[in-house]
């Protein structure tokens, strides 16, 4: 049985075929989803070809999440190609060099505010942009790096994460009474264009390597974009506001 | 099928003129995509996966920075098996 027969799912952040939402674009289609993808600026080009490897075609609307003009036609370009939304995957994270790799104490907040802008307040803006769409029951699902701690090298980055993961909280608090569930997927590192950006990120898979009770591979987004199609499945129906660890185990270890 | 370099050639030019708009003449084997062609890292991304798509190779993200100029590109393709 398919675990996600006929709905209706706009996805975020496919760049590339290492995306994690590439993965989620995948296996969606797999279990039978309809699946609505979203890219911005030049990277639509990227994410137009890198669609043609899907198992089915897939339509690219333009969203860069910072645009209130793309926030505000978000419904309309959605709506050309599906009447309506039960699920919306957040996987949208960017820092300013600036703000990234050992020059914490350095940063200045105009980079660490496009690094909130980008990074966690989008989920509202996302969420609340696309809600005019929404069916009875919408599954809204994020990608979260921990933030529980301080990793070496992720700094404001790190931060953003953190805003996220209370975001995400609030959102679950404001929506639930409108059967819309928040949760987000908290990945360990994988080597995705974004990830290679981070200076040091070698250091940070690391650790992975070193601590992960399970393992964990850099190369395998899978289990992740497994538990994206989970919490975007019926199989959560009373989740919300909840954060999965997908990271071999790393986050209930001391060391 | 093996395609000859200069087949790769005229397939890639017509690629990275499609993203770029550099005439396809330009792209000639020691022209470096940065420094010549003035190519940033987002286009090279284009034209890397239509490269991938129109040739059927998979050039992966830790050998692009190997490829410096179009005859690294057109090389690595003939050997990737286009
Ligand atoms: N790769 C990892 O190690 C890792 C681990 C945990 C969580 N995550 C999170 O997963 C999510 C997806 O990242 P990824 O690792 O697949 O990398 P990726 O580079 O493939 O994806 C990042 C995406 O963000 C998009 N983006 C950036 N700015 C945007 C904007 N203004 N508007 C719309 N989209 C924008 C990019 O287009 C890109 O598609 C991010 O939130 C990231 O923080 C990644």
């Amino acid at each position: 049985m398919p675990l996600l027969p006929g709905k209706r799912l706009l996805l975020t952040g496919v760049l590339t075929d290492t995306s994690i939402a590439f993965h989620v674009a995948r296996l969606a289609q797999q279990e039978g989803a309809e699946v609505v993808l979203s890219s911005f600026g030049r990277a639509t080009r990227i994410t137009q070809a890198i669609a043609r490897r899907l198992p089915a075609p897939a339509p690219v609307i333009e969203l860069d999440v910072t645009s209130p003009a793309d926030l505000d036609a978000l419904p309309a370009r959605v709506g050309e190609h599906v009447d309506g939304l039960d699920g919306v995957l957040h996987a949208i994270g960017f820092a300013p060099e600036a703000a990234l790799g050992g020059n914490f104490l350095a940063t200045g907040w105009d980079d660490v505010a496009t690094a909130v802008h980008v990074s966690a307040y989008s989920l509202k803006a996302l969420t609340v942009a696309a809600r005019p769409l929404f069916g009875p029951r919408v599954s809204v699902v994020g990608l979260d790096f921990d933030a529980a701690v301080a990793w070496p090298r992720y700094d404001w980055m790190g931060v953003a994460k953190a805003a996220l993961e209370s975001t995400a909280r609030y959102l679950a608090r404001d929506l639930g009474q409108h059967g819309v569930r928040v949760n987000l997927v908290s990945a360990g590192p994988l080597s995705t264009t974004a990830a290679k950006s981070i200076p040091g990120f070698s250091e940070l898979s690391g650790i992975w390597g070193s601590r992960a009770p399970l393992g964990w591979d850099v190369y395998d987004p899978e289990p992740a974009a497994l538990a994206c199609i989970a919490l975007l499945s019926d199989l959560f129906p009373a989740t919300t506001g909840e954060i999965v660890h997908v990271d071999g185990g790393v986050h209930a270890m001391g060391a | 099928m093996a395609a000859s370099e200069q087949e790769i050639l005229a397939g890639l030019a017509e690629i990275v003129n499609e993203e770029t708009g550099i005439p396809t003449g330009d792209v000639a084997l020691d022209k470096s995509f940065t420094d010549d062609l003035d190519i940033d890292s987002l286009s090279m991304m284009t034209i890397v996966v239509n490269a991938e798509d129109k040739f059927g190779v998979k050039i992966p993200d830790d050998e692009v920075k190997n490829l410096k100029t179009v005859g690294d590109a057109v090389a690595f393709i003939q050997r990737a098996g286009a």
